[in-house]
């Protein structure tokens, strides 16, 4: 087994894209489904951390400016570590995100031991 | 009461009181005496007052005769006193002769630093269970041994190897500091869960040994609530999922023994009491910041004590479950959850989930798997229910199963 940290990004900025009071409120349970469904197969690899949305952003001219948006529209939403043998395994359980549904995306990272 | 039910009421009330006390005044290292006084005190007690007739207060006699049995053997051993008086010192006035304190607050006091040194770690959960049943609820070892479907040899031994533990770590019978309540109070809670599950669940047919185990954690967990320091949400939490699991007691087991599953329990027959009880403990747990896993545990089983199939219902108990396994996962509150899910989200997608929860040495993952089967695929349910007969150890699980594979085949029959 190897640890997989599955990166949240979406675009939070842009006005179209963002979910309404009811969506909201319904993509409550698709998270915590899918978080108990992990958990469930034993291979939630660390607890859960939430993240606050606002953020700053350190320049290489060390100014600060708030949020973290950069240059781009997408944020980080969340970010979890999970347990899978490998890519194929860590991206099938990253198919089920319901980041997905609301047009954001996934990354994938594997974790590599000290040891190496 | 009845004059003959009145010692062993009073042997199973008191006995542990003054064990606790005398332990507490003597040290782990002279535990034996202080059962041997105790034993010896109602001895006396069963002699006497069948000649003499029952004093007019019982408990205060044998607080008296106690205590003198205590000094007597003080007196004649004073060896032991001069050490014991070392020991002490800061508790008893050394000029004087040792007191032995049985007021309410020091029974407490008692019981708590046994409480705390029983759930040692130190030992094993079998053996702090069976020390649990010994020392802080005055169990005899014969009813330890139909408890844990053994013999007395067995529960002797385990019960000596504990208490040669504790006295080889040298651990005290105290009362835990502020930041050792903390620290130990989960352990403590532990063992107290696992007593109270080796009554709900044993598959002892002892059924009135069972009520008792299951009472006398209860019993424990309200000394813990009693006392400030340990008076905790968790510990409310714990005795309201006790109060819940509880409350089903009589409906659960039928005429002849068997198990009666939740679908199929007679409700008339769940305790109200118990349940009303259970939501004010619940109710009181909720505080704090802390969400310990029995705050969810006591929450499914407060969603169970509602029979009505609803929405509301399932949804609450996947969520809780969710929020279980991301705080710690074990196998059942896995197939549980996607028996909830199912509930919820349909049956199709639980066989998805379940599919992936690879436990395919559990009796109780081909038994779900069957459910989720059921109607859907008969075929194949029935192919599940049968993996799991050859790999279900009980009787009483095995009888289950076969129930199941017997409705199953009535619904295959050509109409």
């Amino acid at each position: 087994m190897n640890e997989f940290l599955l990166v949240f990004r979406r675009d939070y900025i842009t006005k179209e894209e963002q979910l309404s009071p009811e969506e909201l409120q319904s993509s409550i349970k698709l998270w915590q489904d899918w978080f108990g469904g992990i958990a469930a197969q034993n291979k939630l690899a660390r607890p859960l951390q939430r993240w606050d949305g606002e953020g700053r952003i350190v320049k290489s001219n060390h100014t600060i400016t708030n949020g973290p948006y950069a240059e781009i529209k997408e944020a980080i939403g969340g970010l979890i570590i999970i347990k899978a043998a490998d890519y194929n395994e860590a991206a099938e359980i990253a198919k089920g995100c319901p980041i997905l549904q609301f047009g954001g995306n996934v990354e994938i990272r594997m974790a590599i031991s000290a040891n190496v | 009461m009845e004059e003959r039910e009145l010692l062993p009421n009073l042997f199973r009330t008191e006995y542990q009181k003054i064990v606790s006390v005398l332990c507490y005044l003597f040290g782990i290292d002279h535990i034996e005496i202080a059962e041997d006084i105790v034993s010896d005190t109602f001895l006396s007690a069963t002699e006497l007052w069948s000649v003499k007739g029952v004093p007019e207060n019982p408990t205060a006699w044998l607080y008296t005769v106690a205590k003198n049995k205590t000094k007597n053997y003080l007196k004649r051993n004073s060896f032991f006193e001069q050490k014991l008086s070392a020991e002490i010192k800061y508790t008893a006035n050394k000029e004087t002769e040792i007191e032995i304190d049985l007021s309410h607050k020091n029974i407490a006091d008692s019981q708590l630093a046994m409480i705390f040194t029983v759930c040692n770690p130190v030992n094993s959960n079998e053996a702090q269970i069976a020390l649990a049943l010994n020392l802080l609820c005055g169990f005899g070892i014969q009813e330890i041994a139909d408890a844990f479907l053994t013999n007395k040899e067995v529960v002797y031994k385990r019960i000596n190897r504990a208490k040669e533990k504790l006295k080889s770590a040298h651990i005290k019978i105290e009362q835990p500091t502020v930041s050792e309540i903390n620290n130990r109070l989960e352990t403590v809670l532990t063992t107290l869960y696992l007593l109270f599950s080796e009554g709900y669940y044993s598959t002892s047919q002892n059924t009135i040994l069972r009520k008792d185990l299951c009472a006398e954690a209860m019993r424990l967990c309200y000394l813990l609530i009693e006392n400030d320091r340990t008076n905790k949400p968790a510990v409310h939490a714990l005795l309201a999922l006790m109060c819940f699991h509880s409350s089903r007691f009589d409906a659960r087991t039928g005429k002849n023994g068997e198990t009666i599953l939740y679908e199929d329990q007679d409700e008339t027959l769940w305790s109200q009491e118990l349940i009303e009880k259970g939501k004010y403990f619940l109710n009181n747990a909720s505080t704090g910041t802390q969400l310990s896993k029995y705050h969810l545990e006591a929450g499914i089983a407060y969603w169970h004590t509602q029979k009505e199939d609803t929405g509301e219902k399932w949804e609450n108990i996947l969520e809780l479950y969710n929020h279980l396994l991301i705080l710690e996962y074990s196998p059942i509150a896995a197939l549980n959850r996607t028996f909830a899910l199912s509930k919820t989200n349909g049956k199709r997608e639980a066989i998805i989930e379940a599919e992936k929860l690879n436990l395919n040495n559990n009796h109780f993952y081909y038994s779900l798997l069957g459910t989720l089967y059921t109607d859907l695929d008969n075929k194949k349910a029935l192919q599940h229910y049968e993996t799991a007969l050859g790999l279900a150890n009980t009787v009483s699980d095995k009888v289950i199963i076969t129930q199941n594979i017997d409705s199953l085949n009535k619904k295959n029959l050509p109409n």
